[in-house]
């Protein structure tokens, strides 16, 4: 009685009833795919935050004004001047760059064409650096620009797009709310970035913006880089330290601006994202032990119907172990057939988009599901196979 | 000569206390190769349950049974498949086909559990088949056949490992005038070749095929008669 002989009885009494034999498989199969999707899925999110949030930059601050104010307090808006305090190699040792920066909104005009610009930036030109833009075509404005105020502006590609079309957008006049503005580069595409397009802006010097559009007001915020990403929590505190200094916060007092850290944003967001990956692994290992339990379910079955067969192949002298092999082995062709055919349909449906979300595979994930897979025809089909098995032959053979 | 069958003090008993019954109260036989035996008796005298001891189909619950020289009651489960693979063909009432199997394979069952490879497998599998007259029906599946062919292809699943003796219950029971005759002449050919035959019966023409007649009656033998021997 040899492996190959065994398996060739499994195969027989499996393809006997092929529609059961194909419903069995397919609770394994569905349980098998929904663990290397739903962990895919899940993973995936995780991945398209975390990627976002790295697009930021991970070794920035935003400095912004505080909402609401206080509670009667004097509130004093983020200047120019609090921006360029914060570049001290003596009090604030990690901080590489400070960006004062303004945003409005504005329509651009060229020839016929008109487009509004969802976001324009008046800054200085290390704000390109803090927030890894880099330019496509053309060049990035200058310090020199910032201090003659001069009307330059670099612009998204998808702005650019939008307003010149085909056409070499570098060097052409475009009107920014009736102001003229001369295009001197376009930034490298970078992709949506949570809700905002990041490609769909204009980037001007500061002066130059305040000058045309918004005015000589207070900040919308101040864009801060630390020197590298392991000293941010660093130049937080100094930058803190600064600021409380300037705007008279005693030690304990509610400040009047807030300071938002790449990196605890992506923490609370990747900590929510494994919550919901290890939800979604959840109840896909809930639908593969019901796909086990189907494997136990159809092997009893499997057994009590084929007891008076049991009990021919031991009268003509099957061994116990020919038996028990014969059953284990149906089982767990069923399990490994269907966890196959899961890790295909897991596989290839990881290809598509879900729920807005692009999925990444996980490999241990398909390990586990299939190794599990296959260890449920075993485990599961061993009461069955034991039970037929240990039938003694004069009992089976009157099993009606 | 070495008996095939050696029985002594086999009892056997179903359930405890006032509701045991008592099918066998201490048989001793004695078969010899080449004997054809024919065991009689109304339902419910015991011949059944001795066959299927016979058979080793079941355990005693006291006695010493020896086949062919082993001692049947100290064996273990795997040695006692192996000599229901080696040393017994078990031929049943209801023919007893492996479903959805082709006769051949029915016939070959026996020796793929002696391990035995595909082709002096395939070979051994048609020459029984050939015996029993059946070789053109070897790819027919057990529904597709009659019952004088099942129990035919039955027969030379039983004879096709060579065994000891063939163990045979009421195994015309369920079959017409014509195919009781086919049966009984592969039964009659194979004990001339030498093959010991013990078959359970309740019909006088059947049993007059044997040379031993044995009578069972409330779990005891009643009557052995051998005046059929020599005869042939």
């Amino acid at each position: 009685m040899n492996f190959l002989e065994i398996m060739r009885f499994a195969v027989r009494g499996l393809t006997a009833n092929k529609l059961r034999s194909a419903l069995t498989t397919l609770g394994i199969t569905i349980g098998v795919a929904a663990v290397i999707l739903l962990v895919a899925v899940g993973n995936g999110a995780s991945a398209s935050i975390a990627a976002s949030i790295q697009g930021l930059g991970t070794n920035v601050l935003n400095v912004s004004a505080a909402r609401g104010g206080g509670q009667g307090a004097v509130t004093r808006p983020l200047t120019t001047q609090d921006a360029h305090s914060l570049v001290d190699p003596v009090g604030a040792p990690d901080v590489k760059a400070a960006s004062p920066v303004v945003t409005t909104t504005a329509t651009a005009t060229y020839g016929q064409t008109s487009y509004d610009i969802s976001s324009v930036t008046g800054t200085e030109p290390a704000y390109f650096e803090t927030t890894n833009r880099a330019v496509a075509d053309g060049s990035l404005f200058t310090t020199d620009d910032v201090t003659a105020a001069r009307k330059v502006v670099v612009l998204g590609p998808t702005t650019a797009q939008s307003i010149f079309g085909t056409a070499e957008p570098v060097g052409k006049n475009v009107l920014l709310n009736s102001i003229q503005f001369t295009v001197v580069g376009v930034l490298e595409a970078k992709g949506a970035t949570g809700t905002q397009n990041a490609d769909d802006v204009a980037i001007a010097p500061l002066t130059a913006v305040q000058n045309s559009l918004t005015g000589y007001g207070n900040l919308n915020q101040i864009a801060v880089q630390a020197t590298t990403a392991d000293s941010v929590s660093l130049a937080q505190a100094e930058v803190t330290a600064i600021l409380n200094a300037r705007h008279g916060i005693k030690a304990g007092g509610t400040a009047d601006y807030q300071i938002q850290n790449s990196e605890q944003l992506l923490a609370t967001r990747t900590a929510a994202t494994d919550t919901f990956t290890v939800l979604l692994g959840a109840v896909a290992a809930i639908s593969l032990l019901v796909g086990g339990i189907g494997v136990t379910n159809i092997m009893l079955v499997t057994v009590t119907e084929r007891i008076r067969e049991i009990g021919i192949r031991k009268a003509i002298g099957a061994p116990r172990a020919a038996i028990l092999g014969q059953f284990l082995a149906e089982a767990t062709m069923l399990s490994l057939f269907g966890g196959l055919l899961g890790v295909l349909i897991g596989v290839v449906g990881s290809r598509f988009t879900i729920a807005g979300i692009v999925p990444v595979i996980v490999p241990s994930s398909i390990v586990l599901a299939f190794a599990v897979s296959a260890l449920i025809g075993l485990f599961f089909g061993s009461y069955p196979a034991n039970r037929a098995a240990a039938l003694r032959p004069i009992e089976a053979l009157r099993h009606e | 000569m070495k008996p095939v069958i050696k029985v002594t003090g086999l009892t056997k008993t179903y359930g405890f206390g006032d509701t045991a019954v008592h099918a066998l109260r201490g048989v001793n036989l004695t078969v010899l190769p080449g004997e054809y035996v024919a065991i009689m008796g109304a339902s419910g005298s015991g011949k059944s349950t001795l066959l299927n001891m016979l058979g080793c189909l079941d355990v005693p619950t006291s006695g010493e049974y020896e086949l062919d020289g082993f001692p049947v009651s100290e064996l273990n489960e795997r040695q006692l498949s192996l000599l229901r693979n080696r040393k017994i063909g078990f031929i049943f009432q209801s023919f007893n086909l492996v479903p959805r199997t082709s006769a051949l394979s029915n016939v070959e069952l026996p020796l793929v559990y002696s391990g035995l490879s595909r082709t002096p497998r395939r070979t051994r599998a048609l020459a029984a088949l050939e015996m029993v007259g059946l070789s053109e029906r070897a790819k027919h599946l057990p529904n597709e056949l009659s019952g004088g062919q099942q129990q035919r292809v039955a027969v030379a699943r039983a004879l096709v490992t060579g065994p000891a003796m063939l163990l045979a219950d009421e195994p015309t029971g369920n079959l017409d005038r014509a195919s009781t005759a086919d049966v009984l002449g592969v039964f009659d050919r194979l004990n001339a070749l030498g093959r010991t035959v013990v078959m359970i019966t309740h019909e006088d023409e059947v049993a007059a095929h044997a040379h031993r007649v044995i009578r069972v009656d409330d779990g005891l033998i009643v009557a052995d008669d051998r005046r059929w021997v020599g005869v042939a």
